[in-house]
């Protein structure tokens, strides 16, 4: 089926990403605004907008409901929902199967197969895949037991948790059958389940991500895979491919896996494997599976020349993969920084307002990816992200020359923003050297504050 | 969501900072509004607007889309009712039965003045205004968006 026409269930850089390529195919667009983005980038860019609520993203684009009724009442056939807000909502995928609305993404069953911790760690066993050695107790033998095998440093995590709330860090074994005991009872306290498990604590690991693609009918590629270790609690600021200081045994087998397990779902559509990389121990497992786009798509699609949009809505429209693996050719390097609106000198705390100037930059290899003109406002209600500043070189080196000559020739007024603070990250002789694990920016940030 | 006076100061700070004279925040159950001293009364202070730069993206620039923000109308009397959600419009309760009201009637605040259909699941629209219907602006059956005005009501 021939898609005319798209509901953009999101708002940012992202809903004018997707408008850029629907206009491209020749494509209508609709985008559902809520009132604070009446006068966006992307609303002024779509064919039509349509108020769906008040600014809150609670009343407006979380509400499921009223997405599809916004997409059947405006004679859309298609909703992409971007990443954020309803990308990975089991119910929006299976309300729009159920209207007959294509919902431009993966299905609601493989929605949920991914979006759970341990039901996701349960595939990727099923899988092939590695994960980190460990798994679920339920008595205090049963962790020594398990404790022995895994060894230590450990973490007894709650599967209730996340976002790294109910974890214990067991150095000592011997210190094992207590941790998991007040573990269990702290995590039944906290989040009404008891549970906890074991996992292998990766003292020096990198995130490594692999983006692929499927047909839904279990023919799966991937497009190379992505660094994104430079964090700041959990937040990615830099993301780059490929992965550099990585062996070509341990790149190859990171992508092989990330295929074994996006086909085992028959997954359809785009989507990233995430891995850790064990530095010390070279290996790596299985952390989860983003079912959506990613902020960070960019950089595949400048090695690539693959406009990934477009393939989600070919997927989307039952044309398939038009790509055979072979192929798929990787050419240069490229990086991404995330221009926020936040202040570094406070905490990197949202610096939302009104953007009294915009500059951004332009050259060879330079792509600029935002909804953010002179004049436009930074509402408070939603993440700080302005802009993505996107830089492909023939290798890794030019494209970080490229990238910071880009940052100097960007100019905001009007809001705090961390150009200055990517500019000092992109000097720093570890960085440059590639391969740095999580805990760089922590440290980077202990040692040089004033880079802040 | 439990907030301290410590970030109370924080938000007052920021607001300060800001280009903004008035602050609005809805959480849960909180309910935050700070206005600074000299402030006028208003919902969003008009910015002195630049002219927005064409966008960088490849798309040709289009003419802007008009905004479908809430109509002032000319005469003072009269109040928009805007509509509290996106959805379909409904006039009745249920076809061919009779109009919940019509021009020249008179509502009060918890008058229904119609229904918003989301996805099946009907919501009923309530005047919020007292005074005399002039006009049914939106159609019946027709999709609103939020805030699109459903009727025009002469205040009592």
């Amino acid at each position: 089926m021939t898609i005319r026409r798209i509901l953009v269930a999101n708002r940012g850089e992202i809903a004018v990403r997707v408008i850029r390529t629907a206009k491209a195919l020749g494509i209508e667009t609709v985008l559902a605004v809520s009132e604070a983005d009446r006068e966006s980038m992307g609303a002024r860019l779509a064919d039509r907008t349509l108020c769906i609520g008040p600014g809150p993203s609670a009343q407006s684009y979380l509400k499921v409901e009223t997405i599809v009724q916004a997409a059947l009442g405006s004679g859309c056939d298609a909703i992409h929902p971007g990443y954020g807000f309803l990308s990975e909502r089991a119910d929006l995928a299976r309300l729009c199967e159920e209207e007959g609305v294509i919902f431009i993404g993966p299905t609601a069953a493989q929605i949920e197969a991914v979006g759970d911790k341990l039901r996701a760690r349960a595939e990727a066993v099923a899988a092939g895949v590695p994960v980190a050695p460990g798994g679920s107790v339920e008595t205090v033998a049963d962790a020594l037991a398990l404790g022995e095998t895994i060894g230590a440093p450990l973490l007894v995590k709650a599967v209730g948790g996340g976002g790294g709330r109910g974890m214990k860090r067991v150095d000592d074994l011997a210190q094992l059958a207590e941790a998991v005991s007040l573990a269990s009872a702290e995590a039944g306290a906290a989040f009404g389940d008891e549970r906890v498990y074991l996992e292998r604590f990766v003292s020096k690991g990198r995130h490594v991500e692999v983006q692929v693609l499927g047909d839904g009918d279990g023919l799966v590629l991937h497009l190379g895979e992505r660094d994104c270790s430079v964090q700041r609690r959990y937040q990615k600021l830099i993301e780059e491919t490929p992965a550099p200081d990585l062996s070509d045994t341990l790149r190859s087998a990171i992508r092989d896996a990330a295929v074994r397990f996006a086909r085992h779902l028959n997954y359809r559509g785009a989507g990233t494997v995430e891995f850790l990389v064990d530095v010390e121990r070279q290996d790596f497992y299985f952390l989860e599976m983003n079912a959506r786009i990613q902020v960070e798509h960019p950089v595949t699609e400048q090695v690539t020349g693959i406009d990934l949009v477009a393939e989600q809505i070919a997927v989307a429209e039952g044309k398939g993969l038009r790509l055979r693996q072979d192929q798929v050719v990787l050419t240069g390097a490229s990086i991404e920084c995330r221009i926020n609106a936040e202040d570094p000198e406070r905490d990197f705390m949202p610096s939302p307002g009104t953007v009294r100037k915009a500059v951004w930059p332009e050259g060879d290899g330079i792509r600029v990816d935002t909804h953010i003109a002179s004049g436009a406002k930074v509402p408070p209600y939603y993440d700080s992200l302005m802009c993505k500043l996107i830089a492909h070189g023939p290798d890794r080196a030019s494209a970080i020359d490229r990238l910071r000559a880009a940052l100097t020739q960007s100019r905001v007024e009007g809001v705090k923003t961390n150009i200055a603070f990517h500019l000092a990250v992109l000097a720093d002789p570890a960085f440059r050297a590639g391969g740095v694990d999580t805990g760089f920016l922590t440290r980077f940030l202990a040692r040089e504050p004033q880079a802040a | 969501m439990t907030i301290t006076s410590k970030d109370v100061a924080e938000i007052m700070k920021l607001l300060e900072a800001s280009a903004f004279g008035e602050l609005k925040l809805e959480t849960g159950d909180l309910k935050l509004h700070l206005r600074r001293s000299g402030a006028p009364v208003c919902e969003a202070a008009p910015e002195a607007p630049t002219p927005p730069v064409p966008p960088r993206a490849p798309a040709a620039p289009q003419p802007p889309v008009p905004p479908v923000a809430p109509k002032v109308p000319s005469d003072p009397s009269l109040t928009d009712v805007p509509s509290p959600l996106l959805g379909i419009y409904y006039r009745a309760a249920k076809p061919g039965a009779d109009p919940f009201i019509e021009v020249g009637q008179t509502v009060e605040d918890d008058t229904i003045i119609g229904i918003i259909e989301v996805m099946k699941l009907m919501n009923s629209v309530r005047a919020g205004v007292k005074g005399e219907v002039v006009e049914i602006v939106a159609g019946n059956a027709a999709m609103v968006e939020y805030g699109e005005t459903l009727i025009r009501v002469r205040a009592a």
